[in-house]
């Protein structure tokens, strides 16, 4: 039993948890996920480490269909079944120069731990971060303030500048600022727009992938995804790739496996999508 | 042995064989001819005293029976049903030159399904554990066998599970109508009398390395790790939705309970024809929880012919008298997808039967231009898998062969590293539940020797 020290909305939606879970959370490096389950009846569910110290690890999801939805309603002292982790590859740090971090929607939560580490390791950290609007912008204060650089992207432009996060990175690219790498992690489409900016002038671009996964350990091959002409697990091949190599429109394709179940269980539950 | 009915059952995921009455158990125990040197116990990978604990049942000494079963066998409830007893013990029954063996089998059940229902567990089993602490990665079969072996010799053993529930393959491979999961959940309660501590949710290789367990006190470490990612065919469309590994299917169904979704959160998407690819128990049990999750129509499909099929007869009876129907000498080349990339239909090409290939089974060959698309809109590949790749690669100085197996001593289970031993599906052979715990229990007799002879 993992025991729930907060639970609390940030933006509509979009909710940030954190959890006393010592064993991952003295384990877990940015760029690493966990897989959860509420209680008996409970799926299992990956969600990306947000933040971690030796004892306590915190986590951002968005409501999107039962099992997150589940999750708003779990209070402060209460419990979740099975926290493990940490999975997955973490980010590869190290000396590279001038990074470029963008995040969009609730990956803007992940990107956080990914950019401070990046700025830690002695880069220069140029962010960019879209939100359909304002009030979905997350993080925006703990990013500013370890970015070198920092831009705001909203569909309505309620909040920086209207657009894209894409618009800006070609601007960057464009105007010729060097960028030795570009780490995006968001929804499919923005990572797939963001790798084909980059495609030309080949600067390496690292996405982490949001696959649909079971249980998270290298078994099942749920989250298998084709990178380079190949079958790669996500699980325990990434969940970061290379942007010019992983096929998106499968990836978004296969998020939509369970769509319909999912909108079947939500509505005999009542709840909105 | 009485079993449901094929009409109700597939309705179902209720166990399909019901066992024995004392009635029928005493009288087949009766058939035994109590031979003075019986082959039956020589062919049981435990070594399980066979003709004592028949001779218990025919005398009503039921509780003696389980007794004996358990001097070897920690497991009995699991081993009476899935078992492949009839290339093992009952294979070697004398009587089969007169036709009809025991079924040792379904006694063994019987025993294990009597203790359940007569005798209150954590009784006289519990043991005080003091010896050196031990580790064992893995709650399947071999892991369990290893664990069980080991605290009743007094070893204070931890089995780190990676899933949130203890059994492996037992919990999330064989299904709930072969091998009812309170079964499992009953006889890792009976390791944990005997002092096992169970700890889920605990990745060895991430949570913490193989070092750090050593370095936590652990004076020997067994791999259990069993099975990893599937195997595919790597044909076009194999990434398509309603693609599955066996694994993820089975995972789905029996692990997370999706045939009890929505009351269950966690779903499964079954198409109304599925075609099952591979002829073992895995590709049998894929197919027959395809159809109890409502399929219409389910194919099995395997490239060489019914003779070659390495799943239990048992197993591929009770799928055929479930109705699913068996596409033989067929080899899939294409699976075939529709605008929303879900399966609409899989490309295949008729195969015949050549030369004997390296396992001396005859190679089968595709015949030109016999290709013919099949009308399915679900597609499950249970052709294998490859080793659980986490530990390994937190683990680099571990020895790996063929295929990615950890390379053992075939007496003793020992790996090239001091004091790890390894079994079950994580090495190459021992790939049904029975051989897994064979080499747990020769990896547990291993350690015992090893930890004798290290001065801690």
């Amino acid at each position: 039993m993992f025991k729930i020290l907060s639970n609390e909305k940030i933006a509509p939606r979009i909710f940030r948890m954190e959890i006393e879970a010592g064993l991952v959370a003295k384990k877990a490096k940015a760029g690493q996920f966990l897989m959860l389950r509420i209680d008996e009846k409970g799926e299992r569910i990956p969600l990306t480490v947000a933040g971690n110290d030796d004892k306590n690890i915190t986590i951002v999801y968005q409501t999107v269909g039962v099992t997150t939805h589940r999750l708003t309603e779990k209070k402060q002292g209460e419990y979740l079944l099975d926290v493990v982790g940490p999975l997955g590859h973490a980010t590869e740090l190290g000396q590279i120069g001038t990074v470029c971090c963008i995040g969009g929607g609730v990956g803007i939560a992940e990107l956080y731990p990914v950019a401070k580490a990046y700025k830690d390791s002695g880069n220069k950290v140029i962010t960019i971060i879209g939100a359909r609007d304002k009030e979905l912008v997350i993080y925006k204060d703990e990013l500013k303030k370890i970015s070198d650089e920092f831009f705001v992207t909203t569909d309505d432009g309620s909040d920086g500048e209207k657009g894209f996060v894409s618009n800006v990175l070609k601007r960057l690219i464009e105007a010729g600022q060097k960028i030795d790498l570009v780490y995006a992690v968001g929804p499919g489409i923005m990572m797939k727009v963001i790798s084909e900016v980059t495609r030309p002038s080949k600067i390496k671009t690292i996405v982490s992938l949001n696959t649909v996964l079971v249980d998270g350990t290298g078994m099942c091959g749920s989250c298998r995804i084709e990178v380079g002409g190949e079958t790669k697990f996500a699980c325990v091949d990434g969940p970061e790739f290379d942007g010019h190599k992983v096929n998106f429109d499968e990836l978004m394709a296969r998020q939509g496996f369970f769509k319909e179940q999912e909108a079947h269980a939500c509505k005999i539950r009542g709840i909105s999508q | 042995m009485k079993k449901q009915s094929p009409k109700d059952r597939i309705k179902n995921f209720n166990e399909v064989a019901l066992g024995m009455s004392e009635e029928e158990a005493v009288k087949e125990a009766s058939r035994c001819l109590f031979c003075k040197e019986p082959k039956c116990s020589t062919k049981c990978p435990v070594e399980i005293d066979i003709p004592r604990f028949i001779e218990a049942i025919k005398n009503k000494k039921f509780d003696e029976a389980i007794k004996v079963i358990k001097e070897k066998n920690n497991l009995p409830g699991v081993c009476g049903r899935v078992c492949p007893q009839e290339d093992q013990c009952e294979g070697a029954c004398i009587l089969n030159a007169k036709g009809k063996p025991i079924n040792i089998g379904a006694l063994e059940r019987f025993a294990a399904d009597w203790e359940l229902r007569h005798v209150s567990r954590t009784t006289n089993d519990e043991r005080r554990t003091t010896k050196q602490r031990i580790a064992v990665i893995g709650s399947g079969p071999a892991g369990l066998t290893c664990a069980g072996d080991l605290a009743r010799l007094g070893y204070r053993v931890t089995v780190f599970e990676a899933l949130h529930t203890a059994g492996g393959v037992l919990v999330y491979g064989i299904p709930e109508f072969r091998l009812p999961k309170e079964i499992v959940k009953k006889e890792v309660d009976y390791l944990r009398s005997l002092g096992v501590e169970v700890k889920e949710n605990f990745i060895v290789g991430k949570t913490s390395t193989l070092k750090e367990l050593f370095a936590q006190g652990y004076k020997a470490v067994f791999v259990g790790t069993g099975a990893g990612l599937p195997s595919f065919m790597k044909i076009p469309g194999e990434n398509l939705n309603r693609v599955y590994s066996s694994n993820e299917l089975l995972t789905r169904a029996n692990l997370m309970k999706a045939y009890l979704f929505p009351d269950f959160d966690t779903p499964v998407n079954i198409g109304k024809k599925v075609a099952v690819i591979g002829g073992g128990n895995t590709a049998m049990d894929s197919a027959r929880v395809a159809l109890r999750l409502g399929a219409e129509k389910v194919y099995i499909v395997y490239r060489r012919s019914e003779k070659e099929m390495p799943a239990r007869k048992e197993e591929v009876e009770n799928a055929k008298e479930e109705g699913i129907e068996f596409h033989m000498l067929t080899l899939p080349k294409k699976i075939l997808g529709d605008d929303k990339n879900f399966v609409k239909s899989m490309e295949c090409i008729k195969m015949e039967l050549g030369e004997p290939d390296a396992s001396g089974r005859r190679r089968p060959v595709p015949i030109q231009g016999s290709e013919f698309i099949m009308d399915v809109d679900t597609v499950v590949v249970a052709i294998g898998q490859s080793p659980n790749p986490v530990f390994l690669k937190a683990t680099p100085e571990l020895k790996l062969g063929k295929w990615d197996k950890i390379v053992v001593d075939s007496e003793t289970q020992a790996t090239n590293l001091k004091g790890v031993y390894a079994g079950g599906d994580a090495t190459l052979g021992d790939d049904t539940v029975i051989a897994a715990m064979g080499s747990g229990k020769r990896a547990a007799k291993a350690i015992t020797l090893h930890l004798s002879n290290v001065r801690v």
